[in-house]
């Protein structure tokens, strides 16, 4: 018995972790409240718990997780309508759905909940903080504490975030559904913005000691695989290319000592083929779709890079010729910086400061600490090593992150100051 | 379920306007609200005497002070507002998007809270 227990509480351990999200992506539909289907989420591998030892792994072990979620989910509500008048009205409300859903939850329905959560949690009417927060926690299944550990916040503040946001669905009735064909593409550039920032959060950290931070960017390669696998739009897939691409280079970024490697010092040796072949031809399957956006653009010139044997033999050409197309879609004075860094690359260093020079004159990207130390760089370059130190200064004023501070001084120091 | 919708505009604007331009704008309000009269969603809805009509009234230690105007300058002031049954928030956010000044001010969309 006790070994069958083992083996019964393993079972159970893996659904958990492979499967506990669609079902508890159903039961919020099934109950209709985030705290609700959270209860019976729990409630239901309880009973798995204490049923399969005896009974037997039931050959469908999702769906009868989610109908034993759905009856204890009833069970509670009927409970406290006993005290609670207004919860009786909730009650009838799910026994009736109940009934009327008792044969329907196949796989499809399963994926389409999934998505239903990722576009509720995504909703346009949170805050981005909130959407952030809520994905990661529901829909990623990372606890309050591993989500405010990665973005260094206090975990009480995090939980807080998700009350709050639970709380908005719940009182502004944010509807738990997939958005209509008219609405779908706004409505999902929302959620492969919160993918993105997720991935930038922890590819990039905003501050303290750590430079890259690869749960959070393997938790918004997996959401992507998950969101394509629902949703196959190209720019999905053009999503995941790129950070499967950025991620690709993700051993290669730091030195042995800690500090950030610009592209051009990178040893290529430790960039990930498998992830550049797969974010490659995923690059080129969302092109050819050519009902592509920004996210593919912006892969194929991670394509690029990362199909270049060294930085001095990168088809500077194309990757300038790609950021004027993507200028034409969506120009940003970030996307003219990086536009800036390719023509130095393509046309010398004079021609990329003097679009940087540009930008600055026009009042854009002036705290923006990559563009002062992108500036610096050049003038480097181009042997004006007072102006270099000066720039390097400005970038260092702007950033936090001890890594970039430290290589910030250390170019300044090499140039003799 | 019941959203109160807030419309915030610059009032100023309304002064220096020409009566065509008023009166075309009049005559948006009037098909918005028959549009939304005939869809189920109206309940009601009034447009607001500017704020320099305003008065702001407190009680402190027991008496009434009243100020004039609303408590705080802003750049856009609350003109008028519509209350709406909608589906949920998605519905409310389609019945707001087409509320005319929307295209120049905002609409604040508030769930009324259930007593």
């Amino acid at each position: 018995m006790s070994e069958e227990l083992t083996i019964v509480q393993r079972t159970v351990d893996e659904l958990y972790r492979a499967h506990s999200r669609r079902v508890l992506a159903t039961l919020i539909r099934l109950t209709g409240s985030f705290d609700a289907a959270e209860e019976a989420l729990h409630d239901a591998f309880v009973a798995a718990l204490e049923r399969w030892p005896g009974a037997g792994v039931p050959a469908k072990p999702v769906p009868w997780l989610v109908s034993a979620g759905r009856f204890k989910a009833i069970d509670r509500a009927r409970r406290r309508a006993n005290f609670d008048a207004k919860q009786e009205e909730i009650a009838r409300d799910m026994i009736a759905s109940a009934t009327v859903d008792a044969d329907h939850h196949e796989d499809d329905a399963i994926g389409e909940d999934r998505l239903r959560l990722i576009f509720t949690c995504c909703h346009p009417a949170l805050s981005p903080d909130a959407q952030v927060a809520l994905t990661l926690r529901t829909v990623g299944g990372l606890t309050t504490e591993e989500i405010a550990h990665a973005f260094f916040m206090p975990a009480p503040t995090l939980a807080q975030r998700i009350v709050r946001a639970k709380n908005k669905i719940r009182c502004a009735r944010i509807p738990y559904e997939i958005p209509a064909a008219r609405d779908l593409p706004g409505r999902l550039d929302t959620v492969l913005a919160v993918l993105y920032l997720i991935f930038n959060e922890g590819y990039s950290a905003s501050s303290g000691d750590s430079l890259t931070r690869g749960d959070l960017c393997a938790e918004a390669i997996r959401l992507c695989r998950l969101l394509l696998d629902l949703l196959p739009e190209p720019e999905v897939e053009g999503l995941l290319a790129l950070m499967l691409l950025h991620d690709s280079r993700r051993a290669a970024r730091v030195s042995t000592s800690g500090e950030p490697l610009l592209l051009e010092a990178q040893d290529r040796a430790l960039w990930d083929t498998d992830q550049i072949r797969e974010g490659v031809a995923r690059t080129e399957r969302a092109l050819t779709s050519h009902r592509y956006g920004s996210y593919a653009l912006q892969a194929a010139i991670g394509a690029v890079h990362a199909e270049a044997p060294s930085a001095g033999r990168t088809d500077w050409r194309q990757i300038v010729g790609l950021y004027d197309v993507l200028m034409e879609m969506n120009a940003s004075p970030v996307v003219e910086l990086n536009r800036a860094v390719a023509v130095a690359m393509s046309d010398g260093p004079a021609a990329g400061l003097a679009l940087i020079d540009g930008l600055f004159a026009r009042g854009e990207l002036t705290s923006y600490q990559l563009a002062h130390a992108a500036r610096a760089d050049l003038l480097r370059r181009l042997g004006r090593r007072t102006e270099a130190v000066t720039a390097y200064a400005n970038a260092l004023a702007l950033t936090a992150q001890a890594p970039h501070r430290r290589f910030l001084e250390k170019r300044i120091a090499e140039l003799g100051h | 379920m019941k959203y109160l919708c807030l419309i915030y505009d610059v009032e100023k604007r309304w002064e220096t306007m020409s009566k065509e331009e008023s009166g075309k704008i009049y005559g948006e309000y009037y098909t918005f609200t028959e549009d939304i009269k005939s869809s189920g969603h109206y309940i009601g809805g009034n447009p607001l005497q500017p704020t320099a009509t305003a008065t702001t009234v407190r009680v402190r230690n027991g008496s009434i002070g009243t100020t004039d105007g609303p408590f705080a300058e802003t750049k856009e002031q609350l003109g008028g507002y519509y209350l709406i049954e909608a589906r949920d928030l998605n519905d409310a956010i389609q019945v707001a998007a087409r509320i005319p000044a929307v295209r120049d001010g905002s609409i604040e969309v508030r769930p009324i809270a259930q007593m």
